[in-house]
């Protein structure tokens, strides 16, 4: 009953949250200069009055601001998220069509990122001032500090030109399309550089939680004891450390969805992956308001559905919060 | 007929990559088949060329709807839906006498009432509102006859019929009453050109698949061509050496351009692009004090140094331009002002326009913009200029614009002093450069109008009289006189034609280096030895 109480007013949270979202998508979109009638003009080749006029009136965008902002409102309540000035296209039907890609882009960056992050992070707790767990730090901060259009291109040239043995771009091979499981493989295959060129930047905080998670719990009691009954290290380290480093872990998964999308903009234009994020470039560029403001709302929703679900699994696995937050 | 010079030449070299093949293999048709990768930057708004122009929109659009005719590489008009065409004495009377075979990918059979109905949407539609004005009504006395009545005498009106210019759309779709600008048949478009689009799949690939009953026999050779939409460059680049993508339109930088020229297994060609003519110049604002002065705009002329733009900032691929009409075109006027660079003469002008140096040898300070997104075309050249105008006291300040709608704001309502821009001339100066010029299209608030604010009744005189002049002859003097005002009068210090380039997969044969380049169809491409893959 508390969870179901607390469940729902997360989400009138997140509906306020959401609105919140709304509007200052719109004051900030439309605080930049430019103007999506004179892009398309400009890229039909320049246009008369006449044919500004009608694509203004034909979008609306005769209209005063703040009308145009409850219109918009007024639409997304109902579930319209409007029509792509450039695409010429409902604005939800393109963000469906681009949000599985993008979700696969974070899951598996999320996995390279909590793997490749643990694993280093216990390495380096074992010994915490070892050359070693030095070694680590510096690699794992170096991921995290450079751009990551800059990890993405040098990947994309070593793999793609130096030794190419991976594609640099789209979602599938389009010579010869595959289905079912070599379809699944070929995705795959496709999804290495860009989820490696992501998950690097967030390696360093996994690495970094791990490493302190785990020398904490590396001292505790219970480790001793383990060590005590004469258990081989592995199991002690695997079995009884690992699992209490994990719980932290998970939050901050939750917690990185943002960070995610952020990363996704730019790994989606490096590597031409088809998802939310390249949209998101495009739109920008063109001042496609309904497409951008329609991609940055379901980031938010998708970023906010994140948060709720890490603070539920939360309050299963640890009951200690259940009893705190009340 | 269509035996030209370049496809005898290409067949022959094809011929020789072929010897090493047994006969068997030649016989069959060598080279049919087969899927060609197109990597592309540029994303397609959508795919109906009537109502939007631009390279994006062409490239697809002109593989999907056949047009009346189609050029070669000497800009002569050859038939392709109209298998010949007659220009009455008075020039007021155009008649195609349409092919009879050809028919839409849906089956129904392309007839004048679509010639008819198409050109007429595309008068009333296409951003170009010059390049079919003249045209008054389309009669069609028989299904295979489109008799096109004029206003005026419009010359270019032929090669308004190009594949880029000219799609003919189905009457039975698009006149079904919707707004043709935001038709969904725009995305789902049905053409009777060599190739039918069977897939979009947003922000990634498009798939054109061979059309079987395409009206000239035998073709297209390809069964098969995606584009893909690849955003980043280095990725374009790197996925043409591998092999990924077998073609690049459209590409200028001369790192890019040196980078494939030395890939082993790529083609590089800068043919293709005369139709198209992009020219990248220095515009004035020249209603702006002291540029209102033609003394200053000439000034700077003479002070910057095309030969070192062209020569060193763009490693010598790109050719000079020095008026109005890009090189290639046979209305080109060389015989023009080249403004060789000459920092006295300049000095002497901007003393005789009254700037006089202050104590630290300034004239006056003024700003450039430039597009963003071509650093090399754009803004390394107004980088240079900067250095360069500061020998003959100008302080020119770089004003950078985050991105190109904040740019085309700026000069669209003439908020700006100077700035770099490319602009095309689409084949026919009616088409592509009175707009740059006429008094008529100052008009606040639209990219690529006047936004020089010229206005010089002569040229307004000589623009009018060439676009109804049908004597070539006289036309071509018209033109001439007018690029030699323009360069005198110096709206824009004209530095070089934009350098286009395509890259095309080893193995490719039929390279297509008409006017229209790709922007035209790519029916005769062919595999001469297909790629591994």
């Amino acid at each position: 009953m508390a969870l179901l109480t607390h469940l729902f007013g997360k989400l009138a949270n997140a509906v306020a949250l959401l609105l919140a979202v709304l509007v200052m998508n719109f004051c900030l979109i439309h605080l930049a200069p430019g103007d999506p009638v004179q892009v398309i003009a400009g890229e039909m080749g320049g246009a008369s009055p006449e044919v500004i006029a009608a694509l203004r009136a034909k979008y609306g965008l005769d209209h005063s601001l703040l009308e145009q902002m409850f219109t918009y409102l007024g639409k997304v309540a109902h579930g319209d998220f409007g029509y792509s000035y450039y695409f010429n296209q409902p604005v939800l039907g393109l963000i469906l069509q681009r949000l599985p890609a993008t979700l696969y882009l974070a899951a598996a960056s999320l996995v390279v990122a909590v793997l490749i992050g643990t694993v280093l992070g216990v390495i380096s707790a074992r010994r915490p001032n070892g050359l070693l767990s030095h070694g680590v730090t510096v690699l794992a901060l170096a991921g995290h500090a450079a751009p990551i259009f800059w990890t993405g291109l040098l990947l994309l040239l070593l793999f793609g030109s130096v030794w190419p043995i991976l594609p640099v771009n789209g979602m599938t091979d389009v010579v010869n399309p595959k289905t079912g499981f070599a379809y699944a493989a070929d995705v795959a295959k496709h999804l290495v550089l860009p989820s490696i060129t992501l998950g690097l930047v967030f390696v360093a905080q996994y690495s970094r939680l791990a490493r302190v998670n785990m020398i904490d719990v590396l001292s505790a009691d219970y480790i001793r004891t383990a060590r005590a009954k004469g258990l081989p290290e592995r199991v002690v380290l695997v079995k009884h450390a690992l699992r209490n480093t994990l719980i932290p872990i998970v939050t901050v998964v939750g917690l990185q969805f943002g960070n995610l999308f952020a990363g996704a903009v730019l790994v989606e234009t490096v590597y031409s992956w088809p998802g939310m994020g390249r949209l998101v470039f495009d739109s920008i560029l063109r001042r496609d308001y309904p497409t951008l403001m329609g991609v940055l709302f379901f980031s938010a929703v998708m970023v906010i559905a994140a948060n709720i679900l890490t603070d539920l699994v939360y309050r299963l696995i640890d009951p200690r919060i259940r009893a705190g937050a009340r | 007929m269509m035996l030209t010079k370049r496809s005898f030449v290409v067949g022959a070299l094809g011929g020789i990559a072929l010897m090493g093949l047994p006969l068997e293999t030649k016989a069959e048709g060598a080279g049919s088949g087969g899927t060609l990768v197109i990597g592309s930057t540029q994303v397609p708004r959508h795919f109906n060329g009537a109502v939007q122009s631009g390279i994006a929109t062409a490239l697809p659009s002109t593989q999907i709807f056949a047009s009346p005719l189609r050029y070669d590489d000497n800009w002569n008009p050859q038939p392709y839906l109209a298998e010949s065409w007659d220009v009455s004495k008075d020039g007021l009377t155009v008649t195609l006498k349409l092919v009879k075979n050809a028919t839409f990918h849906d089956g129904k059979p392309v007839t004048s009432e679509d010639v008819a109905f198409s050109i007429m949407t595309i008068k009333a539609n296409h951003p170009f509102k010059t390049m079919l004005a003249a045209v008054e009504s389309v009669d069609t006395p028989d299904p295979h006859t489109a008799v096109i009545e004029l206003a005026h005498p419009h010359p270019a009106l032929l090669l308004a019929m190009s594949p880029a210019l000219m799609p003919i759309l189905p009457k039975h779709v698009y006149g079904d009453g919707q707004d043709v600008k935001s038709h969904p048949a725009n995305l789902k478009p049905i053409g009777s050109g060599p190739y039918k689009l069977t897939e979009y799949k947003q922000g990634d690939y498009y798939t054109l698949e061979k059309f079987d009953k395409f009206f000239i026999p035998g073709r297209p050779k390809l069964d098969k061509i995606v584009v893909r939409l690849i955003s980043d460059p280095n990725a374009l680049m790197v996925s043409a050496e591998r092999g990924d993508v077998h073609m690049v339109p459209y590409f200028t930088g001369v790192r890019d351009i040196e980078r494939l020229e030395k890939a082993p297994n790529v083609v590089v060609t800068d043919k293709g692009f005369a139709g198209i003519g992009a020219l990248n110049w220095l515009a004035f604002n020249t209603k702006k004090k002291p540029l209102d002065d033609v003394r200053v705009r000439q000034a700077i002329g003479y002070a910057a140094n095309r030969e070192f733009i062209v020569k060193k900032l763009m490693g010598g691929k790109a050719l000079p331009s020095t008026g109005p009409i890009a090189p290639g075109s046979p209305l080109e006027e060389k015989n023009v002002d080249q403004y060789k660079f000459d920092i006295a003469k300049a000095n002497k002008l901007l003393d005789e326009a009254g700037l006089k140096p202050d104590g630290a040898g300034v004239r006056t300070t003024l700003t450039i913009d430039y597009i963003p997104g071509n650093d090399e075309q754009q803004r390394n050249v107004a980088e240079y200029l900067r250095s360069a105008l500061k020998r003959v006291g100008i302080n020119l300040e770089v004003r950078a614009a985050p991105d190109f709608p904040t740019w085309a704001q700026r000069v669209a309502n003439f908020d700006f002093d100077m700035t770099m821009d490319t602009v095309f001339n689409w084949g026919d100066p009616v088409i592509g450069v009175d707009r740059t010029y006429l008094s008529s299209n100052i008009r606040k608030g639209i990219i690529w109008s006047n936004t020089q604010q010229y206005a010089n009744p002569k040229v307004d005189e000589i623009l009018g009289q060439a676009a109804q002049e049908s004597s070539p002859d006289k036309r071509k003097a018209l033109y001439s006189e007018f690029q030699k005002i323009v360069v005198e009068d110096a709206p824009i210090f004209y530095i070089n034609a934009t350098p286009y380039h395509t890259s095309f997969a080893k193995g490719l044969g039929n390279l297509p280096t008409t006017v229209w380049g790709v922007a035209s169809p790519l029916d005769e491409l062919y595999w001469v030895t297909p790629p591994k893959n």
